[in-house]
């Protein structure tokens, strides 16, 4: 369909952008590269009175390096991560995954604050995002504040954002150089929205693991951590036994919904399934 | 809202409402025509156009974002009536049938082959995944990215081989 009429606005600096969205506090929308917001518009899910481009806000695209971890500017895009050969060691989960979102031309402009805002429960970075206890921070009318991960989504296309903020950054915590991870994700074809996907990573302390994070996208309602199979892994040689266990676990605790892609029983095998072929797969090293 | 844009080398001026794609602003403003329009949600890939060198669904951008925007478009792949190498490589291996999802496959093919003229058969195939074909099964297609690669290789490495 045809875009519903809005108004248009660029500003050029963060607060302006800011003010705008507080003088028009739940009916305008930001927009960067658009690649979820113009699908939304074009569908008629929402039809905004103004939308405001950060085209022209400096400072929102670096991507930063540092003994902290990995900072994400919100008009970073895709490909940006992708040709940045730093993070395939900074953080090798976020740059694997990265690489199955949508397809190139896709990737050449959607953006990481995009797919935050948009909180698509299949999307890859909200799932990398709680994964690895990330922080969102956001600039509002009133003063600047992080959110975690776990606190900011909500559900299906819902965030704890205030419709007067924006998001400015994806904070990850660093990434020990040892650290054993994997990723897995089943969709129809390359670049379709995954029925299920599954990161995790843990340390190893004398062969057992440790600090085990598994996460779960695509699953359920929105992103969600399988605490009691990590919780179960903790302290454990990652062994064909305790990965099985594991899979059983994942099975039986997962969130799954029922669509027209997958029924939630399938849902919760498939999760089982890759929960098996990441731990299998991180145990290798 | 008037914007600017670099289409082909040329520099053209549009006054456009901000609901206008880049897509609808080729077709029904500029009347270039050549860019086909599918789905209209950034699912076919029919639009794929080159916006600052790099391929884009241009129904998934605001003409008014692209204000400034240097654009290629399929009219822009050709000299004049000559075929371009990478077409002329599609009609060689059958690379069309309909011609509908064909501007976008051109443009696709050609931002990836301009950055990767070595691009292997994976690496195609990989990109190629966005851009959907109902006719050809996609062989022919693959088959012309392939044999056109040597027209986009770079002095340096054709004088490697």
């Amino acid at each position: 369909m045809k875009l519903p009429s809005f108004d248009y606005a660029a500003p050029s600096t963060l607060q302006e952008a800011v003010s705008l969205l507080g003088a028009h506090a739940g009916s305008a929308l930001a927009i960067a590269g658009g690649q979820s917001l113009l699908p939304m518009l074009a569908y008629r899910l929402v039809a905004p009175s103004l939308l405001i481009d950060l085209r022209r806000v400096p400072g929102l695209d670096a991507i930063s390096v540092t003994d902290e971890g990995v900072c994400l500017g919100s008009k970073v895009r895709w490909c940006d991560v992708e040709s940045d050969a730093r993070l395939r060691t900074a953080h090798p989960l976020l740059a694997q995954a990265v690489t199955h979102v949508g397809h190139s031309s896709i990737r050449n402009r959607g953006t990481v604050g995009g797919s935050l805002a948009h909180a698509d429960p299949a999307a890859e970075l909200p799932g990398i995002a709680l994964t690895c206890d990330a922080q969102i921070a956001v600039a509002g009318a009133l003063c600047p504040r992080t959110i975690r991960a776990e606190d900011f989504f909500l559900g299906p296309m819902t965030t704890a954002l205030a419709s007067d903020e924006l998001i400015v950054e994806l904070r990850f915590p660093a990434w020990p150089a040892a650290r054993r991870w994997a990723f897995e994700e089943l969709a129809r074809q390359r670049g379709a929205f995954a029925i299920a996907g599954l990161a995790l990573y843990y340390d190893l302390r004398d062969a057992a693991a440790a600090n085990v994070h598994i996460g779960v996208f695509g699953a359920g309602p929105r992103p969600q951590r399988i605490t009691q199979a990590e919780a179960a892994l903790n302290g454990r040689v990652i062994d064909e036994q305790a990965i099985a266990a594991a899979a059983r676990t994942a099975s039986a605790t997962v969130e799954a919904i029922d669509d027209v892609n997958a029924s939630a029983a399938y849902r919760r095998s498939l999760v089982g399934t890759l929960l098996e072929r990441a731990l299998t797969r991180a145990a290798q090293g | 809202m008037r914007t600017t844009l670099h289409v082909n080398g040329k520099l053209v001026e549009v006054d456009v409402e901000p609901r206008l794609t880049l897509a609808d602003c080729l077709r029904h403003e500029l009347r270039l025509t050549g860019t086909h329009v599918g789905c209209e949600h950034g699912v076919c890939g029919a639009c794929t156009i080159i916006v600052d060198g790099q391929a884009v669904r241009s129904c998934l951008v605001l003409a008014v974002q692209a204000d400034g925007a240097s654009i290629q478009t399929v009219e822009g792949l050709a000299g004049g009536d000559a075929l371009g190498p990478l077409q002329t490589a599609f009609r060689r291996h059958h690379g069309l049938q309909c011609g509908f999802c064909t501007p976008g496959m051109l443009m696709t093919a050609h931002a990836l082959l301009q950055a990767e003229p070595e691009a292997s058969e994976a690496r195609i195939r990989e990109v190629l995944s966005g851009n959907l074909c109902r006719c050809t099964g996609y062989v022919g297609i693959v088959k012309a990215l392939l044999d056109a690669r040597s027209a986009y290789a770079r002095p340096h490495t054709r004088e490697a081989r």
